[in-house]
């Protein structure tokens, strides 16, 4: 038996085993032999990574950002070879109650901000940062609620965006941070019912989940899968229902300048610092 | 670009359904090609924005805000709609089920259209020969129509003085006939939840029968209380018979020994009470519950006719089934003396010598009337004469 091509994943949802073991079947039919493993949370995915556990990571945003910089610290390269199509040119939104009298970012000021899971790109990190470039420090001059479900799963979960919903309209906090997406799907659940709020700010672009290798991969496996990603038709009844369950229509190429945003928060935060520092040590001194 | 690919929300925010016109108005042109929106909701660029990337329509923006109706934005048709509907299946007609129903039409109604790439469901009974009845819809629609109320069908307040031993002997039939009732619930709620949906009729059909079963339970266990505190003997002979039923895992054999010969032979047994029973309330409800299980017995003997003019010789396994079941129970004692000498006095009505000849009497064309009714419905079936008289003689002493 070939040696498999192994993809390390986060264990977000029980719906991931389910994900994955779709796409290992599909890959069999397209005579691919891959195999997945998983981790509890992101940052043991980094360091798996890096110890040649697995070929290829399905890294969140920050994860890719913390791969990016162990890469630099240690003399590695690392690569961005494939993302959904709905991971591209997201915004996350800021957003306060229909009557309340918040009219501008700058009114934000000494207000309750509820965001989600502390490593959370799109309802923590960006929104901070959208908070801090206009001119309100998230550490002084505005009392951040933490909605902690989670951590470690950077976000993935949508439940810590949900919960700061519930209490911006439960009138727990006067602005709530999320995904833009999720504005629209809250108030399809009805969580957030429509004209209940006004949207009060919109971060920039940035992209979210990627395929990650190191330099180390097997170059022709590496190939290999990227060409069958990209094949993955959504006319295909045999793959659609995993195309379904991961949220996407189409895989595209990977790009990295849109992770842009995201480095800038981390840098303000300095949210990967130790982590970046500690797992580069362990590399560079096995 | 016409009027019909611009789309006009006014007001309308993507969070309050105006995307059902923007779908709409995608599905009137080509896949890649372009519809205009315009709108004021405050929120509309944003919502515009996430929804075309979960549905997979490229957008580009003219402006944030809408002056004068003039459009905001482009959306790009996608493909994922169209692409999801490829390769789609039609469940066929909906008057009539196919000979077979595949796993993966699921819990699709009869005639949907269903999307490929849906899972598969096990559903053991697939096809029309093994669980089809002409009469289906019909018997259906006649269960529906005929359920009763038992507290308003009943009149459980008419006055009755009974003798102690009789009262006894209507409990220990009571007894006997909610064990009975207790099999014919279990065994069609099993294979309702066995048979495809596609043949929703027999579904439909199997689910009021248990819920039928349901209130037999109910009644007979509320008359046997009306005067006791207890139910009388359940005895070993009796549940060995019935455990015979519930083994049985073939529909179709299951349908010849609980339906036909067993809940056949019932009827008669049910006449029997309505017209021998000492009291009103025993003779009320025997005839209500007779009329359920004539409907339990028409669905079997049609189920079986249509089985076997589609598969001749499915005349042998049944024969066979009935063959086995009879040497199982062989060694068993069958129906109980208790239930036997219960029914002699229940329809003596009292211990005069004169009276237990009368009821000794009844109770001997009763069963001969149950091997009568067996044999007329073997025959309808599709046995021969003789054949009908050896395999009648050959049922449970248990009746059931
Ligand atoms: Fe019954
Ligand atoms: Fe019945």
């Amino acid at each position: 038996m070939t040696k498999p091509f192994l993809l390390g994943a986060v264990a977000y949802d029980a719906k991931v085993v389910t994900i994955w073991d779709g796409f290992q079947r599909w890959f069999a039919q397209h005579d691919f032999a891959f195999d997945y493993m998983l981790y509890s949370n992101y940052e043991q995915q980094v360091e798996g990574h890096f110890s040649g556990h697995f070929h290829v990571a399905w890294n969140s945003p920050l994860a890719w950002l913390q791969a990016e910089r162990i890469a630099a610290r240690t003399g590695r390269t690392v690569k961005a070879i494939a993302m959904r199509d709905t991971d591209c040119d997201l915004t996350s939104v800021i957003v306060v109650r229909q009557d309340s009298p918040i009219q501008t970012i700058r009114d934000l000021r000494n207000k309750t901000v509820a965001v989600g899971a502390s490593d959370s790109p799109q309802a923590t990190l960006i929104p901070l940062l959208h908070l801090a470039e206009a001119g309100l420090d998230p550490e002084k001059d505005v009392n951040v609620h933490r909605f902690d479900l989670l951590v470690g799963k950077h976000g993935d979960h949508i439940g810590g965006e949900r919960h700061a919903a519930n209490a911006l309209i439960d009138g727990r906090v006067d602005a709530a941070c999320m995904i833009d997406g999720n504005h629209l799907l809250f108030a399809r659940e009805g969580t957030l019912p429509a004209n209940s709020t006004r949207i009060l700010a919109q971060t920039a672009e940035y992209d979210h989940c990627n395929f990650t290798v190191l330099d180390i991969a097997p170059i022709e496996a590496v190939a290999r899968f990227r060409e069958l990603l990209l094949s993955m038709s959504y006319d295909d009844p045999s793959v659609r229902p995993l195309l379904n369950l991961e949220g996407l229509k189409q895989w595209r190429p990977g790009r990295t300048e849109k992770y842009a945003l995201l480095a800038r928060a981390i840098d303000r935060f300095h949210t990967i610092d130790a982590f970046v520092d500690k797992v580069s040590n362990a590399c560079r001194y096995p | 670009m016409t009027a019909s690919n611009a789309v006009e929300l006014g007001r309308l925010g993507l969070d309050q359904g105006g995307y059902l016109l923007i779908k709409h108005a995608l599905r009137t042109v080509p896949v890649g090609s372009a519809i205009q929106v315009s709108g004021e909701s405050p929120e509309l660029a944003i919502h515009l924005r996430s929804w075309c990337r979960t549905q997979g329509h490229r957008i580009d923006f003219l402006s944030q805000t809408s002056a004068d109706h003039a459009p905001i934005a482009i959306i790009y048709r996608g493909s994922a709609e169209t692409g999801r509907w490829v390769g789609a299946q039609s469940t066929g007609d909906a008057s009539m089920p196919q000979q077979h129903a595949p796993a993966n039409w699921g819990l699709a109604g009869r005639s949907a259209t269903v999307e490929a790439g849906s899972p598969s469901f096990e559903f053991p009974l697939n096809t029309r020969t093994e669980v089809w009845a002409q009469e289906v819809a019909r018997l259906y629609a006649q269960a529906l129509a005929a359920q009763w109320n038992p507290l308003a069908a009943i009149p459980w307040d008419e006055s009755f003085d009974l003798p102690d031993e009789i009262e006894d002997a209507v409990v220990q039939v009571m007894t006997y006939l909610i064990e009975n009732e207790t099999a014919a619930l279990i065994i069609p709620a099993r294979f309702a939840a066995q048979i495809h949906p596609h043949f929703r009729e027999v579904m439909q059909l199997l689910a009021i029968q248990a819920a039928d079963e349901a209130r037999h339970i109910e009644v007979f266990t509320r008359r046997a209380l009306l005067r006791r505190a207890k139910l009388g003997l359940s005895t070993a002979g009796g549940q060995a018979s019935l455990k015979t039923l519930l083994d049985e895992t073939d529909f179709t054999l299951s349908g010849m020994l609980l339906s036909v010969l067993g809940e056949g032979s019932f009827l008669s047994l049910l006449l029997f009470l309505h017209q021998y029973a000492p009291d009103p309330v025993t003779r009320e409800i025997a005839r209500m519950v007779s009329q359920d299980e004539a409907r339990h017995v028409a669905f079997g003997v049609a189920h079986l006719t249509w089985h076997v003019n589609e598969q001749p010789s499915c005349l042998d396994r049944l024969a066979i089934a009935i063959e086995r079941r009879h040497d199982m129970l062989a060694n068993t004692a069958g129906l109980n003396e208790e239930v036997f000498d219960a029914l002699i006095l229940l329809a003596a009505g009292s211990l005069q010598p004169e009276a237990l000849r009368a009821g000794w009497n009844k109770v001997q064309t009763l069963i001969s009337d149950m091997d009568q009714g067996r044999i007329k419905r073997l025959r309808k079936i599709g046995f021969s004469d003789s054949k009908a008289q050896s395999l009648s003689a050959l049922h449970t002493r248990n009746f059931m």
